[in-house]
């Protein structure tokens, strides 16, 4: 009897966990996508919000989940062709402005669900989606194969990043131009083109890590990610800038986050404690960029906008 | 229609380009013929890079026009430019480390694969490129692990691969061994027998004399003179560079040399990577002498100045200065003790760039009594003090409250010299005294030197440039990762000798024999 419970709490909590990296996937891909073309993007968080809030918005109008993700998606590839244009083209500090795109989303996302929404109404989440075949193992089946389309998409994106940053000119442009930008430059490849490119996509997962997140929870409210997008520019640097490296991260952010609701849940935690034990998995994850991170080296030219001959 | 010269591949006529306040290149013209090497000579700011930048495509000239084989046309990205063959080997290596060397080749390049990368097609071609043309390297190693020549070599056969008609070739000698300059030289002669035709950008006057077939020489955006190398020299080129006669060698009077005024013995000091950048160093110089190290940067030679100087702590070893021990002393008190320090990174170290001219100057005097009473300073002798250097050491700037930063590296270096010299130190250290610095400044630069050598001062003088160790040195030492090679008197010295030595070959090794110094006077030491 006691060994069922064991087992059916592991299941829930490494599934939850699975769930709840989700998102921080997401976005921490599209971040370290544009990383490594040399371009810090610090308004992630605002970009989920907006990602977030339309496509709970479509949702809650037209009851289409996947109208509702497409949304997400556009929206956060708008917001990364402005952000683009203002880096890019105009040049201007990554640092200062990734925060007004932050700043712009936080309050932007709220006002427009004012406006237009006001009280929460709750939408209805994805089914969760069994693989056939895969779902029927026992333990593995529902801890892995069992959840909405949208964690499978994330998990996909992981192998076909990899293979896009090592195996593609496209990747190589990248990885050139987060380095040695001149060097590219002086080969023909267009820099414009190539951060444009990382820019719009890596924003557009931002957007689709919103929307996944909103989709997943049933609602939107004020600052619903609440620093997400921040603790997902952490993961990159913890993943080194590597897929499967942010991949880690993500699921170990998402794991001990699972086990902390747990044990809340559980009781094992007392409540007075409880705040305190929200902080863990930030914590945990400061402790390991303070002990993994400072390895690799970052993109060179990451921060610095390119001026030909400068 | 019968003609009995054969058209130029390429012509650059009447090119002019204006930036704000400058004119950086009027009415130039130039052309080069099919397997040809055609050398543009000029100072810093003569125009030579403005017109490679427009003929690369990244710079769009005011006037003037651009013909490849007879047709007009318009170039306007480097793409451009590749596409109708022209290449150009950057003076900082265009390079990026973290890809392979086949990456950094097929950078920009469409891949047979596309969308997916060919890197082996392109790796195979690699190799059978540096065959022909002796440019050994391996296709699969990662740039960062290459040393400087190597990724020299990549750099060309980026441009043989893209099948490069015409090589534009900013000053690429400038961080080569001799030794390796002399290979180089020869893939040069393999690629225009090959039929290709280089446009070769250099300072060092004897390379220019060397390779090429043709020379025009740029001043203030004009051509003042093309010329075969065989009906020049160096000091006719050096003087159309100037636009007056220039003293290449400065007059060194016979000094009677004095004590041992610097002594570095057996030194240790860590490098920036925590590994030994200098192990177990010695030497010594007398006051009226000046010991010039030769060798290729990043051999211990920044690292050797900084600990003598205090900047940098030492593992072991001791540095006295005039018979007093300063190993260990912050660089306050090794000043105290006597010593000057020019240092190799003008802006970043011999200067504050947003100070201005006078502030510069009184960087260490300032807490002088003549210069500060109570803790203020006192502005009217300061200003004489430093009216009085500008005009000395010839500092050519609009006022004293100019930023530093606004000098050109020439004057910047005279302020610097202006400042370090004006206490008649015992030991100077001078880093890179002229790098980057015009011909017109250099010569002065090399004299102030030279005269400090007459007042008995101990001189240290490290550079890459072997015509300025030459020029200044009384020894020659050779730094190869960490330690001294040898110990030359200049007047024995060959350049063979010191460019094996730069390359890390033992100078007891039998491999050198025939370029070994034949009468050593009895004072030489080799080690």
């Amino acid at each position: 009897m006691s060994d069922l419970f064991t087992t059916t709490i592991l299941i829930a909590t490494v599934a939850s966990g699975i769930r709840l990296a989700t998102p921080f996937l997401l976005a921490s891909l599209g971040e370290a996508l544009g990383q490594r073309s040399g371009v810090l993007n610090l308004g992630v968080d605002g970009v989920m919000l907006l990602g977030a809030f339309s496509a709970y918005y479509t949702v809650l109008r037209t009851g289409n989940l996947w109208l509702g993700i497409c949304v997400g998606l556009f929206i956060g590839g708008l917001i990364g062709l402005f952000y683009a244009f203002i880096t890019v083209n105009l040049c201007a500090q990554q640092g200062v402005s990734g925060i007004g795109i932050y700043l712009f989303g936080l309050g932007m996302s709220d006002l427009l669900f004012q406006k237009l929404v006001g009280t929460p109404r709750p939408i209805l989440p994805f089914a969760p989606f069994r693989i056939p075949l895969l779902s029927d193992i026992p333990v593995i089946g529902e801890m892995f194969f069992e959840h909405s389309l949208i964690v499978y998409i994330a998990f996909l994106l992981v192998p076909i990043g990899t293979l896009l940053i090592n195996r593609t000119t496209f990747g190589m442009n990248v990885r050139a131009i987060g380095e040695n930008p001149e060097a590219a430059d002086s080969l023909g490849v267009s820099i414009a083109k190539v951060r444009y490119s990382t820019l719009i996509i890596g924003s557009s997962l931002a957007g689709l890590a919103g929307a996944a997140l909103a989709i997943e929870l049933g609602i939107f409210q004020q600052n619903l990610t609440n620093a997400m997008g921040f603790i997902a520019i952490a993961l990159v640097y913890f993943g080194a800038w590597r897929p499967v490296g942010v991949m880690a991260g993500s699921l170990v952010f998402g794991l001990v986050t699972s086990v902390v609701l747990l044990a809340k849940t559980l009781g094992i935690i007392p409540r007075s404690a409880s705040d305190l034990a929200a902080m863990t998995p930030a914590i945990i994850t400061i402790l390991a960029l303070v002990f993994v991170a400072n390895r690799f080296r970052q993109p060179t030219a990451l921060t610095k906008p390119y001026i030909r001959g400068d | 229609m019968m003609n009995s010269l054969p058209e130029p591949i390429l012509e650059m006529r009447g090119i002019g380009k204006r930036f704000p306040g400058v004119i950086a290149n009027e009415n130039v013209s130039f052309d080069i013929h099919r397997g040809e090497v055609h050398s543009l000579l000029g100072e810093n700011g003569a125009g030579k890079s403005t017109l490679m930048k427009i003929l690369y495509g990244l710079y769009q000239p005011d006037s003037g026009e651009i013909r490849l084989n007879g047709e007009e046309v318009k170039l306007t990205s480097p793409a451009d430019a590749i596409s109708h063959g022209i290449c150009m080997i950057h003076q900082h290596f265009m390079l990026v480390p973290t890809l392979t060397v086949t990456e950094n080749v097929a950078l920009g390049l469409r891949s047979s694969r596309h969308p997916l990368t060919d890197l082996r097609i392109i790796a195979s071609r690699i190799r059978e490129l540096s065959e022909t043309f002796g440019l050994q390297v391996d296709p699969d190693v990662f740039v960062w692990q290459l040393a400087v020549g190597e990724r020299q070599r990549v750099e060309i056969i980026k441009a043989l691969y893209r099948d490069a008609s015409i090589l534009i070739l900013d000053e690429p000698t400038a961080v080569l061994t001799p030794n390796e300059v002399d290979d180089l030289f020869v893939t040069f002669k393999q690629m225009v027998k090959d039929g290709r035709s280089l446009i070769f950008i250099s300072h060092k006057l004897h390379e220019v004399l060397s390779l090429s077939d043709r020379i025009t020489v740029l001043r203030n955006g004009r051509v003042t003179g093309q010329t075969d190398p065989c009906d020049t020299n160096r000091e006719h080129l050096a003087q159309m560079m100037v636009g007056r006669a220039v003293n290449l060698a400065p007059d060194k009077p016979p000094v009677t040399m004095g004590e041992p005024r610097l002594t570095v013995q057996d030194l240790f000091v860590e490098g920036d990577r925590g590994t030994d950048a200098v192990c177990g160093l010695s030497l010594e110089i007398r006051g009226g002498e000046v010991l010039g190290i030769a060798g290729v940067s990043g051999n211990g030679q920044r690292e050797l100045a900084e600990a003598i100087c205090g900047l940098r702590k030492s593992k072991s070893g001791q540095v006295k200065i005039d018979g007093s021990n300063v190993s260990g002393c912050d660089p306050r008190t090794v000043r105290q003790a006597g010593l000057s320090y020019v240092p190799e990174e003008r802006m970043r170290d011999g200067a504050i760039g947003e100070f201005n001219v006078m502030e510069n100057l009184m960087l260490l005097d300032h807490g002088e009594k003549t210069f500060c009473r109570n803790g203020f300073l006192r502005f009217n002798p300061i200003h004489r003090h430093c009216k009085k250097l500008v005009a000395e050491y010839a500092v050519k700037t609009p006022n004293m409250e100019t930023p530093a930063k606004n000098l050109s590296g020439g004057n910047l270096q005279k302020l610097i010299l202006a400042r370090e010299l004006s206490g008649n130190p015992k030991v100077l250290i001078a880093a890179q005294p002229t790098r980057g610095v015009d011909i017109g400044a250099a010569e002065y630069i090399h004299a102030r030197l030279s005269h400090q050598r007459s007042n008995g001062t101990a001189t240290l003088v490290i550079s890459e440039d072997l015509d300025e160790v030459f020029a200044l040195s009384d020894r020659i030492a050779v730094m190869f990762e960490g330690r001294i090679m040898g110990i030359v008197a200049r007047e024995v010295a060959t350049r063979e000798f010191i460019g094996l030595m730069m390359a890390g070959v033992d100078p007891d090794s039998p491999e050198v024999d025939y370029c070994r110094p034949k009468d050593l006077p009895e004072d030489t030491e080799i080690s």
